[in-house]
């Protein structure tokens, strides 16, 4: 009989394609892991956006990681409702992001914005509160152009969804 | 399930496809590279959305009975489909319908033009949308509500970036302010068309899946008014309106923008990469 954690041990070396240093499990995208009697698992994911290019690759990344133990019969479940949040995302995941060089998501999500305010993020590499964003959209769709103007360096924002 | 259900999922769906596909136009050939990779960034939100919604559309399509899907649409690559028994797929539905088959609004077919004209395509229907999800997320349909829910919080992007681009055009230069205006002129007659109700907009109302379209009209209007003010432009005193996207009556430009689109499916049925 398998066991739950064998499965999310195994999906903890899962890491998000467009950001490596995160695991699927730090990005808080699985949402269920079923197992039933004859050992068939069912696996609960949710998009970060509607239009992820990655999630097709995630699911393939899922069903290799678990073939490599032994698990042949894995069914991959997209589920929209709730909608993901980056509320969802560990406390270890932002740490490892940030010593990335990515700046993590920092206010919960259900603060929401006036509509041309910004949000503030410090700088990953220098700490400096003193940054500005020079765009709202990013390489992927999660993540916000920012410069820091202390240390001149510009850098990525994870941003709050 | 019904037809008009199904009609009413390929509404959301075609206007997500088609306006994605028009913004994703603009890849390559932004102003600037972060304008580019926003507009890039959008155009994906709105494909995303598309595909959610093609795909349940095609789950209530084969679920119907043959005689009540075939035909449906006049398109002879899906009804050939259909009738050797061929189970549907989103991409049959984006790639093999015709231009009257499409039910999306006149307005997210117009061509691009400048960024001004881009930009006021862009905030009218981002606008819209933001109510639309909004009123939507409450769907008694879950699937309806759950894509709803999903992009709404993408939708809340787009608002900002359109409605910046509006103030900063509309307040910026003489020049910018003239072609802005211009703009919001010659596409204000496409706007009616989102708040006049379609017998599945009608029918998914009362049904408590669809939303009310004149208590959208409202908060729409308020929402537009204020950003318009803040661009120091006028609203266009011509309410004459042109309509007939949702009964499949489209403009010449959904037809190019079909050909290139479908291109592909149609010149190699079946081919994937």
């Amino acid at each position: 009989m398998l066991q739950q954690s064998e499965i999310y041990k195994c999906l903890a070396t899962v890491a998000d394609p467009e950001v490596p240093v995160l695991s699927i499990l730090d990005l808080g995208i699985v949402r269920e892991v079923i197992i039933n009697e004859q050992d068939e698992v069912t696996i609960i994911i949710t998009p970060t956006y509607s239009g992820c290019p990655a999630m097709d690759i995630i699911a393939m990344q899922i069903r290799f990681a678990l073939l490599a133990i032994g698990v042949l019969k894995v069914s991959i479940q997209h589920q929209l409702s709730p909608a993901w949040t980056t509320d969802w995302m560990s406390d270890e995941g932002k740490e490892k992001l940030r010593a990335y060089g990515i700046a993590p998501p920092h206010r919960k999500s259900t603060d929401t914005l006036a509509l041309f305010e910004e949000e503030i993020t410090s700088c990953p590499k220098c700490g400096s509160p003193n940054t500005e964003m020079t765009s709202q959209f990013g390489a992927t769709s999660c993540k916000a152009l920012y410069r820091c103007c202390s240390c001149q360096e510009p850098f990525e924002y994870f941003k709050c969804h | 399930m019904s037809i008009q259900q199904l009609f009413y999922t390929l509404q959301l769906a075609d206007n997500a496809l088609i306006n994605g596909h028009r913004l994703s136009e603009w890849c390559g050939h932004g102003p600037v590279l972060e304008q580019d990779i926003a507009l890039s960034n959008i155009s994906l939100d709105h494909l995303g959305q598309a595909r959610s919604l093609y795909q349940y559309a095609a789950a209530q399509m084969n679920a119907l009975p043959m005689d009540a899907k075939l035909n449906l649409f006049a398109s002879v690559a899906l009804n050939d489909k259909i009738s050797k028994g061929e189970t549907i797929e989103e991409d049959d539905l984006a790639f093999l319908r015709d231009s009257w088959d499409f039910k999306n609004l006149l307005l997210v077919e117009q061509p691009n033009e400048d960024w001004a004209y881009t930009i006021v395509r862009s905030f009218l229907f981002d606008v819209f949308n933001l109510y639309l999800f909004n009123s939507l997320k409450n769907s008694k349909e879950e699937q309806i509500a759950a894509i709803a829910e999903k992009s709404l919080k993408e939708v809340t992007y787009h608002i900002r970036w359109s409605s910046e681009w509006m103030i900063r055009l509309g307040d910026g230069t003489e020049e910018s302010h003239r072609r802005l205006q211009q703009a919001f002129n010659d596409r204000w007659m496409f706007s009616g068309e989102m708040f006049e109700a379609s017998n599945a907009d009608k029918e998914m109302l009362q049904e408590g899946i669809g939303v009310d379209l004149t208590l959208i009209k409202n908060q729409w209007q308020q929402h537009i008014s204020k950003v318009v003010e803040e661009a120091t432009i006028m609203l266009p005193t011509n309410n004459w309106m042109q309509t007939g996207g949702k009964q499949g009556k489209h403009t010449e430009q959904l037809g190019y923008l079909l050909t290139e689109l479908q291109f592909m499916q149609r010149a190699y049925p079946n081919m994937e990469w």
